[in-house]
């Protein structure tokens, strides 16, 4: 099938993204348009992310793919994943810091420009997870850096990383970072 | 003597251990393990893994003309083993693994420089029987010198611009040509290893799931599978087509995210928002069938923890439908884009004779003439109870690979529907006795073959677990491949094989 008829097909389905206002108050389209207002506010309309996987098995990556993707797409409430953290408001981490990685987080956190804010990704993130307790690893990213967020489960799903970032702009709305649970 | 034999019977004279199951394991002493060594050099046996143990060097062997699988090993004297790399260069990252893991030393061994040590841990030789000192510092890791007029290079990582799993590319280029790419790894490094010593199977079994996110159901069907052979215990039929179920979900999950994000990696972004809505299906499906969208921690020592239910069939047979129509839609337009094949077709050529030398398997493998692929050889149940072929691609470029996931989307997808139509009523779950032993298991996962290597106490806990990523052998031959191709293919390149960080990290 040629490019123009997929096109063309898609163009009269409509949008694959998920419409709402859902029952759920936690519903991907309300949490949407709150996002969008506070993002408006506190930053012009746009949040912008950088991830730094501080070895995470790549689980969570899996789910920050799925909200980039066209049925959550992130990017239609302003917020956006950055390929540099110097362009970055946000340090979305995940895994339980491996030693081994601990530095390159560091060295990502000081060349973010601030206000800045850290979101603690997925169980290992949180508190080192199952992972915790190993000679290899920080045991969460409290321990390396300031979090302002955590988002548990294993890994989150899409509606709980959207969520999240939702309660992350209820602390950039109060005008600092701020650790909550 | 040095002659053309079968591997089992260049082993039936050596000493086997009792209580290794389901394959052999023979011990033998230096001078076996050097003759093996020689006889390696006129063999086809592949190194299916290399691990230690303790003061254990262990290696798995495939004898190729017969399919026949063994384990030897070799006790260490003066913590030292000769070296396989020169006849196995597959072994080199495993050995340098061993020496920082364990404090064993490879001899022969070319290349001196740590691996997963980066000199940052609060000890060294984790594994060992007696562990070492702290490290002085960090390691600045001297890459391979590289001479020539006008030659430059580019350091990219361990963060990478994309969300993906972090690790270290050296590329030395003349102009916009790579002349050498060299990787450096290790960063996700998590002790899993270490970590799993004394765990009980349930726990453990949690872990092995969390190797390597995507691939969490063939991990943990690789560990069910060991734990089950070491304690002699057969899973009942039904988790056996649960498990297979589960595994070509994941297997689809994967292959389709892969086939979009190559095509991205080419600006191709309407692939990857095709594939991104296809995969979506299949997780969402995931979530209502299994009650997980990645399916973690349904496949358990024993059997399987959920079962699908008769809404749950309709709901499958209802995406395979869909995702049959629109893949082969999908397969359809790539064949159509010129433009796009003119980034994938020749570039990151990878020749099968080097794949075969490393024991490739996976997509990687099967894209350049390898047709390993543990559901035919050595087999496993369900699958040797389902009709299905494994394609082949002998190109061995971008544009190969791409296709070998094309046509095992269509496998994968009879094989659901298959394994629908026919699954066998009964239990889902054998508890596992409590007592001791040794299992292996071959998995093949979504980039290939997954080895679990695992021995019990008698209570029933880990002793040791060795899990051994089809990507081990997948990572050199990038640096291979992309040798002579421009900087600007890297990422088709690295996304056609995308190799497992995790999975290799440990």
């Amino acid at each position: 099938m040629s490019l123009a008829r997929l096109l063309f097909r898609e163009l009269l389905r409509g949008p694959r993204t998920i419409d709402g206002p859902l029952a759920d108050p936690l519903g991907i389209e309300q949490l949407g348009i709150a996002l969008g207002e506070r993002v408006r506010e506190r930053l012009g309309r746009s949040l912008r992310i950088r991830e730094v996987d501080a070895g995470s098995c790549n689980g969570c990556e899996l789910e920050i793919q799925a909200v980039n993707g066209p049925v959550y797409d992130l990017e239609r409430f302003g917020i956006q994943f950055v390929a540099s953290p110097r362009h970055a408001d946000v340090l979305l981490v995940t895994g339980p810091v491996s030693i081994n990685m601990s530095e390159a987080l560091l060295r990502t956190y000081v060349a973010t420009p601030s206000p800045k804010w850290v979101v603690a990704m997925g169980d290992c993130a949180v508190d080192g997870g199952c992972f915790a307790g190993s000679y290899a690893v920080l045991g969460g990213v409290h321990h390396a850096l300031p979090v302002d967020l955590t988002i548990p489960g294993c890994p989150p799903t899409p509606e709980k990383l959207l969520s999240g970032l939702l309660a992350l702009l209820d602390v950039a709305a109060e005008g600092g970072p701020a650790a909550i649970r | 003597m040095l002659g053309n034999m079968t591997l089992m019977e260049y082993l039936s004279g050596g000493r086997a251990v009792a209580g290794h199951r389901p394959w052999p394991r023979y011990v033998l002493d230096e001078r076996g393990w050097l003759d093996l060594i020689q006889q390696l050099t006129v063999c086809d046996w592949t190194l299916l893994g290399l691990w230690a143990d303790g003061n254990e060097v262990n290696a798995a062997l495939r004898d190729e003309e017969n399919a026949a699988i063994a384990v030897v090993s070799l006790g260490c004297q003066d913590r030292r083993f000769p070296s396989l790399a020169e006849v196995r260069p597959a072994a080199a990252r495993l050995e340098r693994s061993i020496r920082d893991l364990f404090g064993l030393i490879p001899e022969g061994l070319a290349d001196s420089r740590p691996w997963l040590d980066h000199g940052r841990w609060p000890l060294s030789t984790p594994l060992a029987i007696v562990r070492g000192v702290p490290p002085m510092g960090p390691v600045v890791y001297p890459f391979l010198p590289v001479e020539g007029e006008s030659l430059h290079q580019i350091a990219v990582g361990p963060v990478h611009a994309g969300v993906i799993e972090p690790g270290h590319f050296r590329f030395t280029c003349a102009g916009e040509t790579v002349v050498r790419l060299e990787e450096r790894l290790g960063y996700t490094h998590k002790g899993v290893e270490s970590h799993m010593a004394g765990k009980t199977l349930a726990e453990a079994a949690r872990l092995a799931g969390r190797i390597s996110g995507d691939s969490t159901v063939a991990y943990a069907i690789a560990f069910a599978r060991a734990a089950e052979a070491a304690t002699g215990t057969e899973a009942p039929p039904r988790a056996h087509w649960m498990r297979a179920l589960m595994a070509e979900l994941e297997r689809l999950a994967n292959h389709i995210l892969d086939f979009g994000a190559i095509c991205n990696d080419a600006a191709f972004s309407f692939m990857l928002a095709q594939c991104t809505v296809l995969r979506e299906q299949i997780l969402a499906a995931n979530a209502l069938c299994f009650g997980h969208r990645l399916l973690m921690d349904k496949v358990i020592p024993g059997g399987v923890c959920v079962d699908v239910t008769r809404e749950g069939t309709v709901t499958l047979r209802g995406l395979v439908k869909e995702l049959r129509k629109r893949t082969r839609r999908l397969g359809n337009l790539y064949d159509d884009m010129p433009s796009l094949q003119d980034r994938t077709v020749g570039t990151g050529i990878l020749h099968a004779a080097l794949a075969h030398r490393f024991g490739a398997g996976g997509v990687v493998g099967r894209a350049a003439s390898q047709a390993g692929d543990a559901r035919k050889v050595p087999g496993y149940p369900p699958y040797d109870d389902l009709d299905f072929e494994v394609p082949v691609h002998p190109e061995g470029d971008v544009n190969a690979r791409i296709w070998q996931r094309l046509d095992e989307i269509q496998v994968s997808l009879g094989l659901v529907e298959q394994i629908l139509e026919r699954m066998p009523g009964g239990p889902l779950h054998k508890p596992i006795p409590t007592r001791g032993g040794e299992g292996m298991a071959l998995v093949e996962g979504f980039r290939g073959d997954i080895l679990m290597w695992l021995r019990l106490s008698e209570v029933g806990r880990v002793v040791r677990c060795h899990p051994r990523d089809p990507s081990w052998f997948q990572w050199p031959l990038l640096e291979a491949a992309i040798e002579g191709n421009i900087v600007a293919d890297f990422p088709l390149c690295n996304k056609s094989f995308n190799c497992s960080y995790s999975g290799v990290d440990l």
